[in-house]
């Protein structure tokens, strides 16, 4: 089983750019997106009792197959890597698209190639088509390595509650961590799933109530699948938050151009011209530390632990402080509902703690570079 | 056209004909120059093949595995890195033959006479005064002063920018020329630093006279040609690959590591932090090579001083606070004038207070961050009161 080795070296250089194939993938989803996906609906839907968008899900998942990018061909997907995947989160990221994508193409699906077996193998195909949403059912502020809650297993049924399960709503199917140490299978419908309100209402959050639910085992090893969709799930959010980060400061850059006060437009004032110029450079690291981690994840990098936790330790509090520059150069129309400002901070706060928080991340370097707490 | 199998055998040519380990060393590099194996990219005849400039990498792999010498570019770097590339863009083909080739061979030695005490960021308000005798073609006499020259005290030739005309707008009126540095009117003074080096010096320039053959470019076109000189100063940036802890952040690693007394709550929180962040300095710095390398230059040069700059007065400060009672002490305060910069050399308290120059010298950040904001993300410049104003009636 593959895990952290202390103070790994960098072994190969890093592919840090993208392939044309890649920069075309980017302007297929970002023309969907531009059609299907405006922020004026996102908030709109944020309000309904379906925040998420099943025909955006399909078109991506299914029309465009892009939720078998992690699978195999030969097991039913479509064979690419991690790289592309992360180019896909980095446009999701810049549109708050309320698809599960996160959590099911990559989370999910990343659990599933862990396990072996008809079951696991027949979810995971499943899963690859777009047709099945896959949810791992662990709390979404979990990192890879962390402890995570499980539930009680009885004669094959499983018992108990979770609660903080991104997309858990949007999900056909649970892979559930039991306290036997294995990873089973439940669907949807043999569960209580009742959403939590939550602070991004873009992957809102739900508590699940298992009583007596019917559950299909995947694998005896769930700690070894669970570190391993956390790992790619921690390293993928990275391509979101420089896709969150992107949006915000392009956006505000097109505002500040055009808003005058004082008689000038607001950009050309010194104080903000260098915040804006902050943040840029900040985006310009981010998307350097976030190519890092989809190249060492797409080649099964020995490097991999650590380049997934210095890109989720430098990439979340940049998109929090991109959105919040945003809010604040913006002015009062920032502050408002109907502007979609709060839908990127609200996503990048969330982001600053889902799959562990940039402290829990820099800790694990703390072991995995040999820098050691007192 | 040169490719790389043409080069290989000219440098196994000039290897034969000039074995390293019986030839003298500035006999080995004037053949080497002359070979045009010196920069492959500059002209025939001066040093180069007309050949891509990557090229330049095949034959230098050639000549380190034969141990031939180098021409030790960190002590002759303002002369290769801006003299060089300017000269060549804007000399005479008799400047070009003349400068060039001692110039690379390391022969005579370059400094840069830019900088003054009245006029730091802002360039271009540069006072020194170059005044012509005797109408057209006759001498230059310069009278000013420059600062923060490297290697002055060493240099044989200066590039010199100075005003020759004080009646039009500032950019206008500068003129680029090639300055003795023996002229007798050339008083050069160590100028010592927070360090108790002297690394800089102080240029007084009084009655210093300048043949017209040494000017460079047009008179009046100083400030275009000045450019060319700062943006290679800029695009020697993001060439190097540096290994992982291969920056500041290296020495104080490597005390963490050794010396566990050391370590408390609060440092090992900044610690990680920066390390983090030196990480991905280091690969934004990659990002940017492997851009190059494909030919598509991106912006991010223009970001990587000022990243590298923050990144050092940190960790530096944090090496100092992490020492406890060492850190209250300093190696050495004895004034030396060194021929090399090494940031990273020496003790902690040297690299903590060396690295306050960082955000400083070859533009500040503050500077930097305005280049970024109006070349990168377009936004506009501050309303300025100096573009049409004749020079001499500018506020200084």
């Amino acid at each position: 089983m593959e895990g952290p080795r202390p103070m790994s070296q960098v072994s190969t250089e890093p592919d840090l750019l993208y392939t044309e194939e890649e920069e075309a993938l980017r302007a297929a989803v970002r023309d969907l997106l531009t059609d299907r996906c405006a922020a004026a609906d996102v908030i709109t839907r944020s309000e309904s009792a379906t925040p998420y968008d099943p025909e955006l899900w399909k078109a991506l998942a299914a029309g465009m197959g892009l939720a078998g990018l992690l699978v195999p061909e030969d097991r039913g997907g479509q064979g690419a890597t991690h790289r592309e995947a992360a180019v896909v989160l980095e446009e999701l990221g810049r549109a708050v698209a309320p698809v599960p994508y996160l959590t099911s193409a990559v989370v999910a699906t990343e659990a599933l190639l862990a396990c072996e077996g008809p079951a696991a193998d027949e979810l995971l195909a499943a899963l690859a088509s777009g047709r099945t949403v896959g949810v791992l059912a662990v709390a979404l502020n979990i990192g890879p390595g962390a402890a995570h809650r499980a539930v009680r297993l009885e004669n094959g049924s499983l018992h108990g509650e979770l609660t903080g399960i991104a997309d858990a709503a949007a999900a056909d199917v649970l892979l559930v961590p039991a306290e036997d140490g294995g990873l089973y299978a439940v669907d949807a419908d043999a569960v209580t799933v009742v959403p939590q309100v939550s602070l991004d209402q873009t992957r809102p959050l739900a508590r699940i109530t298992f009583e007596a639910a019917q559950a299909r085992p995947l694998t005896t090893d769930a700690a070894g699948a669970v570190r391993r969709a956390l790992r790619a799930g921690a390293g993928l959010l990275a391509s979101e938050q420089l896709g969150i980060a992107e949006h915000s400061l392009t956006e505000t850059v097109r505002y500040l151009k055009e808003r005058k006060q004082f008689n000038r437009p607001v950009g050309g004032f010194q104080a903000l011209k260098h915040r804006l110029a902050q943040v840029w450079l900040e985006v310009v690291g981010v998307r350097a530390a976030a190519r890092n981690a989809a190249d060492a994840l797409a080649t099964a990098d020995a490097d991999g632990y650590v380049a997934v936790a210095v890109a989720q330790a430098y990439a979340a509090p940049v998109a929090v402080h991109a959105a919040e520059e945003a809010l604040q150069l913006h002015g009062g129309i920032g502050m408002t509902w109907e502007h979609p400002a709060h839908l990127y901070l609200k996503r990048a706060k969330a982001d600053s703690i889902a799959y562990g928080t940039a402290g829990a991340h820099r800790e694990a370097l703390a072991e995995l570079v040999d820098l050691q707490a007192p | 056209m040169t490719d790389a199998a043409e080069l290989r055998r000219r440098t196994q040519e000039l290897l034969a004909a000039h074995p390293p380990g019986e030839t003298e060393r500035l006999d080995f590099l004037k053949a080497r120059f002359d070979a045009g194996l010196a920069w492959v990219h500059y002209p025939e005849g001066l040093g180069g093949l007309g050949a891509p400039r990557r090229l330049q990498a095949v034959v230098d792999a050639e000549l380190a595995a034969a141990g031939a010498p180098d021409n030790d570019p960190r002590r002759i770097g303002i002369g290769l890195g801006m003299a060089a590339p300017t000269i060549l863009g804007f000399g005479t083909e008799e400047q070009k033959r003349r400068f060039l080739r001692p110039l690379w061979v390391g022969e005579e030695v370059w400094c840069q006479l830019f900088s003054e005490p009245g006029a730091g960021s802002d360039l271009a308000a540069l006072g020194t005064r170059a005044v012509r005798t005797d109408g057209e073609g006759g001498d230059w006499v310069v009278n000013g002063q420059k600062v923060w020259t490297s290697s002055a005290h060493l240099a044989r030739w200066a590039i010199l920018i100075a005003r020759t005309d004080p009646d039009v707008p500032k950019h206008r009126g500068i003129t680029y020329f090639i300055c003795d540095m023996t002229d007798p009117g050339v008083d050069v003074r160590p100028l010592r630093q927070i360090t108790g080096e002297a690394e800089f010096n102080e240029v007084f320039l009084t009655d210093v006279r300048i043949p017209d053959a040494h000017r460079l470019g047009e008179v009046g076109d100083g400030w275009k040609v000045a450019q060319t000189t700062l943006m290679n100063e800029r695009v020697s940036i993001g060439g190097m690959r540096i290994p992982r802890e291969g920056g500041m952040i290296g020495p104080v690693a490597k005390t963490w590591r050794e010396r566990p007394e050391l370590r408390t709550h609060d440092t090992h929180q900044r610690l990680l932090r920066l390390w983090v962040e030196s990480e991905v300095a280091r690969l934004s710095g990659e990002r940017l090579r492997q851009q190059l390398a494909l030919g598509q230059p991106g912006h991010e040069g223009a970001g990587m001083k000022l990243g590298f700059a923050r990144l050092n007065q940190e960790i530096s400060g944090l090496e100092v606070e992490l020492l406890g009672e060492e850190g209250l002490l300093y190696e050495d305060w004895t004034m030396r004038r060194p021929e090399l910069v090494d940031f990273t050399g020496r003790d902690a308290g040297y690299r903590y207070l060396r690295s306050k120059g960082n955000s400083i010298e070859g533009g500040t950040s503050e500077v930097l961050l305005n280049i970024v904001a109006e070349r990168v993300l377009g936004l506009p410049s501050e309303p300025r009161t100096d573009k049409d104003v004749a020079w001499k009636d500018l506020a200084r």
